[in-house]
Order: structure tokens, then sequence, then C-alpha cells
């Protein structure tokens, strides 16, 4: 494998709707942002990308089969290679993954991910039964399928096994919320306080509207190379944002589609398979997850997501990182609702299993410099969706999982005053960060670590 | 050679189109005012009435029409699923039937939906539970009757239920659902 560098990206702003473009075209306003990025003209840029892989969710929303070879004509780049990827709302995170890949492989020097999704064209309640088929629809679906009742069913058990409040999930959207004031391309943001989050509309209990994110029209792209792509266009004139940023590790993980069928693991066999470095190299960690197994906690159950746990951990072995919370500066991870950014902050192993709800309102996930109105009594350690998360800036699904990617580019390059037109969400001196993308009830998990090269 | 017809049939169905602006003449400045129109959106309809096979898991819909509740086994490990699977996930070995309908059973986890996807919008605020079985290692999703939606309460967690089975079986997961025992 040789070393892959994401040099540009685009995202177009994340709107409720988008009736005034096609998707194909709504794809175009984030490529072209990354080529403009670049400094290079369209058609430059355009001769001398090898090839693309797309990424969109839902045949469904589109009422269209094969819209990504639409985007690829629309864009210009047949007839170059390229195929489309899958896999629910991690769909964005695979797309950029396998560009990683085909420039790894050496068999693409310039590769473009783009992803999209147009959430609009069908009423809300009609786009929650078509999230609600990718559950299986011989036993979940006929039930009452609804993904805000599948999550809010694995948060009631997160919240019996290990205490989590709803108030401590609420935080996770008043920062996320907050954050996103400052985000141009968010779309929503807002001064909310615990008492608003809870005082919503409940959804699925103990789940509000605002601990969940919304539906989207929108779209991102990401131009990854090798460093003789990196060649290819310095010699056309691109004028490359330094420092550079290098993808240095990806990771993956899968888990049943149906959460009833997942496997409620003994403490030796977590231990063996699924603790991180950092856990099995603690007594003190080990003295306290053997606390847990004797009140009765398995893993991964219904309360946390071994996928999600399976990428981090290989993502981080390939990285070479040992202790996330403070070897990471800060990471975009997928909170489609608040109560899944608190199982994935376990997952991701910057805190203990069982210590999600305790870490959301530590103040350690925070941005430091930001009145967020809480009460938080420790300081600023990983930002976690500086950007302000799915919750904020919205989830059109093929495109989310790149939007991280580029966020965490702009972040790594210290861009962001630049694109945002505003300095607050700068992470400070960020060098190495995660994006996270994970679909339906955490079936498929990638994790990828970007740091500042040289 | 018989006529072949040239002309397509009309019908009184479309669109009904109210006012939509464009120039009376198309000399370049009005048509670059297109441009600045607003986008036309239209119905597009799609139904679609699938014929679905429950294949190998057939006997499970099978039993609950005959108010019996099934679950697949490991021959070997014993190890046992409360939503059948035709083949155990470690041995990858064919799975056997065995009848849990009377095992006791209680609430894994729980949520009340007041929202829903379209087609269970009319039946909300409904009650989706996991339910755990004595023995069984995996859980099964279904509908919990019986219990006060506007009480949800974490303590229904651990609450003992029993399943009940419709009496005009729909040939869905549907047609069981639990009650507290």
């Amino acid at each position: 494998m040789r070393p892959v560098y994401a040099l540009a990206g685009g995202v177009s702003k994340f709107a409720k709707s988008r009736p005034d473009k096609t998707f194909q075209a709504v794809v175009k306003e984030a490529y072209d942002q990354a080529i403009r990025d670049l400094g290079l003209e369209y058609a430059a840029f355009n001769r001398l990308v090898d090839g693309s892989v797309a990424s969109y969710f839902s045949d469904h929303f589109t009422r269209q089969l094969m819209a990504g070879i639409m985007a690829q004509d629309y864009l210009g780049l047949v007839p170059k290679p390229s195929h489309r990827v899958e896999g629910g709302g991690a769909t964005g995170g695979l797309c950029f993954q396998e560009a990683w890949k085909s420039v790894a492989s050496g068999h693409m020097d310039i590769c473009v991910a783009y992803g999209f999704e147009t959430m609009s064209h069908v009423e809300t309640w009609k786009g929650n039964e078509f999230i609600a088929l990718a559950s299986d629809v011989s036993f979940d679906y006929p039930v009452g399928g609804f993904y805000s009742g599948y999550y809010a069913m694995m948060v009631t058990r997160h919240m019996q096994e290990f205490g989590t409040t709803v108030e401590q999930m609420a935080m996770v959207s008043v920062k996320n919320h907050r954050n996103a004031l400052h985000n141009p391309y968010a779309q929503k943001s807002n001064r909310y306080s615990v008492a608003d989050v809870r005082a919503a509309p409940m959804v699925a209990w103990p789940l509000t509207r605002l601990d969940i994110c919304v539906m989207s029209d929108g779209a991102a792209a990401a131009i990854l190379v090798s460093e003789e792509g990196m060649r290819k266009l310095e010699a056309a004139g691109a004028k490359i944002t330094r420092p550079l940023v290098r993808v240095t590790g990806i990771g993956r993980g899968t888990d049943a589609m149906r959460m009833s069928d997942r496997p409620h693991t003994d403490y030796d066999t977590f231990m063996a398979d699924y603790a991180t470095e950092q856990e099995r190299s603690s007594a003190d960690t080990q003295a306290y997850y053997r606390k847990l197994w004797d009140k009765g906690t398995r893993y991964p159950g219904v309360h946390s997501f071994r996928a999600g746990r399976t990428a981090g951990n290989m993502a981080y072995r390939m990285a070479g990182i040992q202790d996330p919370l403070n070897e990471l500066d800060f990471v975009e991870l997928h909170d489609a609702y608040t109560s899944s950014e608190i199982q994935t902050y376990e997952d991701m192993g910057l805190c203990r299993y069982g210590e999600g709800g305790p870490f959301a309102a530590s103040g350690k996930a925070f941005l430091p410099g930001l009145d967020y109105g809480l009460e938080l009594p420790d300081q600023p350690v990983c930002p976690v969706n500086p950007s302000g998360g799915l919750i904020a800036c919205g989830h059109p699904v093929g495109a989310t999982g790149l939007m991280q990617a580029v966020f965490a580019v702009w972040q790594l390059q210290g861009s962001i005053p630049q694109h945002f037109g505003d300095p607050s969400l700068q992470v400070q001196g960020a060098r190495r960060g995660a994006i996270h993308s994970h679909a339906g009830t955490g079936t498929y998990v990638t994790v990828s670590i970007l740091e500042q090269a040289g | 050679m018989p006529k072949l017809p040239n002309r397509r049939e009309e019908s009184l169905g479309g669109f009904i189109v109210h006012g939509v602006p464009f120039p009376r003449q198309t000399d370049p400045a009005s048509l670059a005012l297109l441009k600045q129109m607003t986008p036309l959106q239209i119905e597009q309809e799609y139904c679609i009435t699938y014929l679905h096979s429950y294949g190998q898991d057939s006997p499970w819909f099978a039993g609950l029409a005959n108010k019996r509740l099934l679950a697949s086994r490991d021959p070997v490990t014993g190890y046992t699923y409360a939503t059948p699977r035709g083949h155990d996930m470690g041995s990858g070995g064919e799975t056997e039937w065995i009848d849990i309908t009377d095992r006791p059973a209680q609430v894994h986890a729980f949520t009340v939906c007041y929202f829903g996807s379209e087609e269970f919008l009319p039946e909300t605020p409904y009650v989706l539970a996991l339910i755990e079985f004595e023995g069984v290692d995996t859980l099964l999703l279904t509908r919990l009757m019986g219990v006060d939606p506007e009480k949800a309460a974490l303590d229904w967690i651990g609450m003992r239920v029993a399943p009940r089975f419709l009496r005009n079986s729909k040939l869905k997961p549907t047609d069981v659902y639990f009650v507290p025992a």
C-alpha cells in the first residue's frame, strides 16, 4: 500500500430541499468547490483524474436506478472508471475508503469520491419508510419499522445497563446545534438548552425531535491522490494546500442486520476479541469491566455497536494510535441520534463502555472558547463533531460520510476559518482526526484516520 | 398490410399546470431569463406489489398461524435464536426447530413510537419491544400491548411477558405480540 493524501473537498450546503437543481447538478457544486480549492481549471482536473467512486444510499429516494452514472456523466467524467457503493448510513464512509483503496493499491493516482442524497422528493414519513426498509422485511419492518424506534430501544438498554440519562443525551444536542452556529454548511443551528431538547416533541421514547438528525438534500466530494498524483496536479498548475493531509488508517466492521440476532458475549470473549489495546493493558479497566459483567452486562447486546468497535480498533492499529482520546485532536462521528453519539464514544475508545453518558456531560468533547450555556466540569480534550455533526448539518445519506471527510481535511489544513468564514470551529493545532460513518443500527461502520503529513 | 396506428391515444389524465411562465419570444435575452425560472415539480407514482417468500423461515410463520412460537437451534452447540435462522452463525450448520411458546420471557429493551413510517403512522403511539426468553441466546422484536404508552419507564425492562396470537393470522411477524404475564 502506498501513501494516500486527501487533498481537497467540497460540500453543497445541506438543505431540507433543493428543487432548484437535479441531484447531478448538486453533486457538481461539491465537485466544483474541490477543484477550485486545488486552483485548477475544471477541464484540466478532469483530464488528470483517473476515476471515481459514487455513493448514494437509496434508489427509492431518487426513483432512479443507476443514479451514480448520471452524476458521473454530468461531471464529464465518462468514460473514466467508476462504481457505486452502498451501505446504508455508512455509504459515504465506505465511498471514501473505496477511493483510498483505488489510490493505495496503485490502481489510480487521482480518484474523486462523490456522494449525494435527495431525500426531499417524498414526505418525511414516507422517507422514514424507505429508511426502515433497510431492516429485515420479513421480521423487523412489518412489526413497526422505524429507525428512530430501533435506536430508542437500543438506548433504553444502554440506560438500563449503565445509568445513562436523557439529560446527558440532550447535552450532545446542545453541543452540536451550538457548534453549527459557526458552520455555514449546516442545515440547522441554534442555542438550545437541555430543557429545550427534552421539551421537543417525543418521537420514540426517550428520543425527542432534537435528539434526532433530519433528512436533507446535499452532496459532498473529496479528492484523494498518491504522491505521483500530486506531482501530476502540481505540474498542471495546482496550488496544493499545505500542510498535506494523509489518510493513515482505515477500519471497517459489520454486525447482524437484525439487532435481535446480536450476541451477548461473556467477559473473556469481550476482552479477547473486542477490547482496545488500552483497555487490555489496564488492570483498572479490566477490574471495571469484570464488575460490569458480574452485574450482568453482556457484549455487544443491543446497547453497543460491535461494528464500530471493530472499525475503530482496525483503524487505530493501522495508524499506530494507542490512546484515542489523547492522540486524536477531533472526531467527526455519525450522530444520527444523540444516543448513538454517546454509544460511539465508547465504541471508539474515547471512554470505557458504560461511561459514555458522563463523558458527554464532562465537557471533554466540547470545543474550547464557545459558550454552550452549560456547566461543564472538565476542559475540552477531543472535540467531537465540531462541525455540528449530523444532528445539525443534516444527513443526506450518501454525502454524509464524505462531508465528514471534507470537514476533517479542512480542520487539518487549518482552513476552517477560510471555508466557514469564521474561525470559531477551527480546532487549534489539529494534527490528527478521525471520521466515523455508521449504517442502520450498526450494521456497517467505517472509521478513517486523517493526519497532517510531514 | 394492415394500417398501423399513427396517432397516440388521447386521455383526460395528466397534470393541471397553473400558469408556467415562459417568454413570448425566444431571442437570446429572453432565453437567458429562463435561468431565473423556478423549478417545475411534478408527481410521480411508484406502487408495486411484491410476491415475498419466507423461504426456509416459512415454518415460523406457520407456527404463529397455529398459535405456536418456534425458535431455531443449532443441534450441536444448542445455540438458540428467537428470531429464526436457517443456519447457525458459528457452525454454519442447519438449525432445527424448537417450540418456545411457553418459555418464561421478559422485556429486554423497548420504546414507544409517537411517529413512524407512513405505513404505521395510524397506529401511533405503539410500543416496540425486544423480548428475551429463558434458555434462548437471541431476542425477538415484537409489539408490546397492555401497557400505557404515556407511562413509559425504564422499569418496563425486565417485565415478565407472554405471547398472544392473532385469531386470524396475517402471516406476518405481528401475528404474535406480547402482553404482561
